[in-house]
């Protein structure tokens, strides 16, 4: 792969994060962070809408109408997003009842309408697509390490696992039911953007 | 043709709802049997939960037959109904008939320890959407073994705390007559409010308008079968 395609990849994951640079698609960080499981496969729903919806609209991109664009794109990303409800129904019950309406409202997450304005519309399906697949792996990548602390440090589990031996319960160690509550998860990323940030100096404003 | 003149924005519109509308039919057709399927393993799961077993989705099935003895159907008057296939019914379209009409779902269960148990479906409504549940009764017809919630869309944190297993096992030994064999259901109270012991529950701080919904959801729910409870004593 050319080094400029490889950095549509690397770029959203790192130095252009859709969640700690552009900060965008914050609500479902926070609402769905409580556990690993369900973080992963929303992680996955993202990517595969985003990745889909990113290479149709680039395959339609000089066919669509200026004036309706918009709702061409909110028409394709809905079409998506019940799709990928559906298979959820239909393979994972258990975590489709978890994640409920925030599969739903994946149309709503700024980071794809975003992607469609300004990238798909304007390039070719192949880059397209690896721009969708960095997107929503930037995305995924935030979600699976706020899951991460939320799971261990909320409920002692990772992965629905137990991780932290009863032997430490037993001598007085309790799980900390604030971590379960969204406003962690803000605090969570806020030291996530820290750390990326004291890291990269090209992400500090002046 | 000019990708700005609105008979192009016509077509275009007009082609692009049709292809959706056609993938969209196409995944939910094909879907359809195994959601259904999944639909009706949680209805079971549901129902073992009320009789205090856990099940998976891959158990389910297993432990439901093994459990769940009998469906009964029974009308209002408590008698019988031949012919309808009990887990089928669905209590939302019945709590819509006239009372007269309505055909009512008994399950009943022998648990390991050789007692029976009733099951009943309940139906009513939270703040934001539907909840429902079961709640299963030992064989006087008087006390509950054990409940199940689950809701559509209540507050996280605040009415779909009824879906947690500290909500539910309020219920269990509580009782739904008086000693004066009069019924009085089950009342969810709030901090300050005074009811018998026996007959009360805490309510959910944060979450009343649920918790009066549920409240509601089990008197109108169990009143139905009050010829039911008193024919089988």
């Amino acid at each position: 792969m050319a080094f400029k395609n490889w950095r549509l990849i690397t770029d959203p994951i790192n130095k252009n994060n859709p969640i700690t640079v552009q900060v965008l698609g914050i609500c479902s960080a926070l609402a769905i962070t409580v556990k690993l499981q369900p973080a992963v496969v929303m992680a996955l729903s993202v990517i595969f809408v985003v990745a889909m919806s990113n290479v149709i609209i680039s395959l339609l991109r000089n066919t669509i109408p200026n004036r309706i664009r918009i709702i061409v794109q909110l028409v394709i990303v809905a079409a998506l997003v019940i799709i990928v409800d559906e298979l959820l129904k239909a393979y994972v019950f258990d975590i489709s009842k978890q994640l409920s309406v925030f599969v739903g409202l994946i149309i709503t997450n700024c980071i794809i309408m975003g992607r469609l304005e300004a990238f798909a519309l304007a390039n070719k399906p192949w880059q397209s697509f690896l721009d969708g697949v960095g997107n929503g792996a930037g995305y995924g990548v935030i979600l699976v390490i706020v899951a991460f602390f939320r799971e261990l440090l909320g409920s002692g589990t990772l992965w629905n696992y137990k991780v932290i031996p009863q032997s430490w319960y037993d001598a007085g160690y309790a799980n900390n039911g604030l971590i379960i509550l969204p406003p962690m998860a803000l605090i969570i990323l806020g030291i996530i953007i820290w750390i990326q940030r004291s890291r990269n100096k090209e992400l500090s404003d002046n | 043709m000019d990708r700005n003149s609105n008979s192009y924005i016509f077509i275009y519109s007009i082609i692009m709802v049709v292809v959706v509308a056609l993938a969209l039919s196409f995944v939910a057709t094909t879907l359809k049997p195994k959601q259904e399927k999944n639909i009706a393993v949680e209805k079971k799961r549901n129902i073992l939960s009320a009789i205090h077993i856990e099940s998976s989705a891959d158990n389910a099935e297993l432990l439901f037959d093994k459990y769940i003895t009998k469906m009964l159907v029974v009308d209002v008057q408590g008698n019988p109904v031949n012919g309808i296939d009990a887990f089928t019914i669905d209590l939302k379209t019945e709590l819509h008939k006239q009372d007269a009409e309505r055909h009512l779902p008994v399950y009943i269960a022998k648990i390991d320890d050789g007692s029976t148990k009733y099951i009943f479906p309940l139906y009513g409504k939270g703040l934001w959407g539907p909840i429902w549940g079961y709640i299963a009764v030992n064989d006087d017809m008087n006390s509950v073994y054990g409940t199940v919630f689950a809701h559509k869309g209540e507050t996280p944190g605040l009415g779909a705390e009824i879906e947690t297993k500290e909500f539910q096992k309020q219920f269990d030994g509580k009782t739904l007559f008086n000693s004066d064999s009069v019924f009085v259901s089950i009342l969810v109270l709030k901090d300050g409010q005074t009811g018998a012991e026996e007959h009360s529950v805490d309510a959910i701080s944060g979450g009343t308008i649920t918790s009066k919904g549920l409240e509601l959801m089990l008197s109108d729910c169990l009143k139905q079968y009050m010829n039911f409870f008193t024919k089988n004593k």
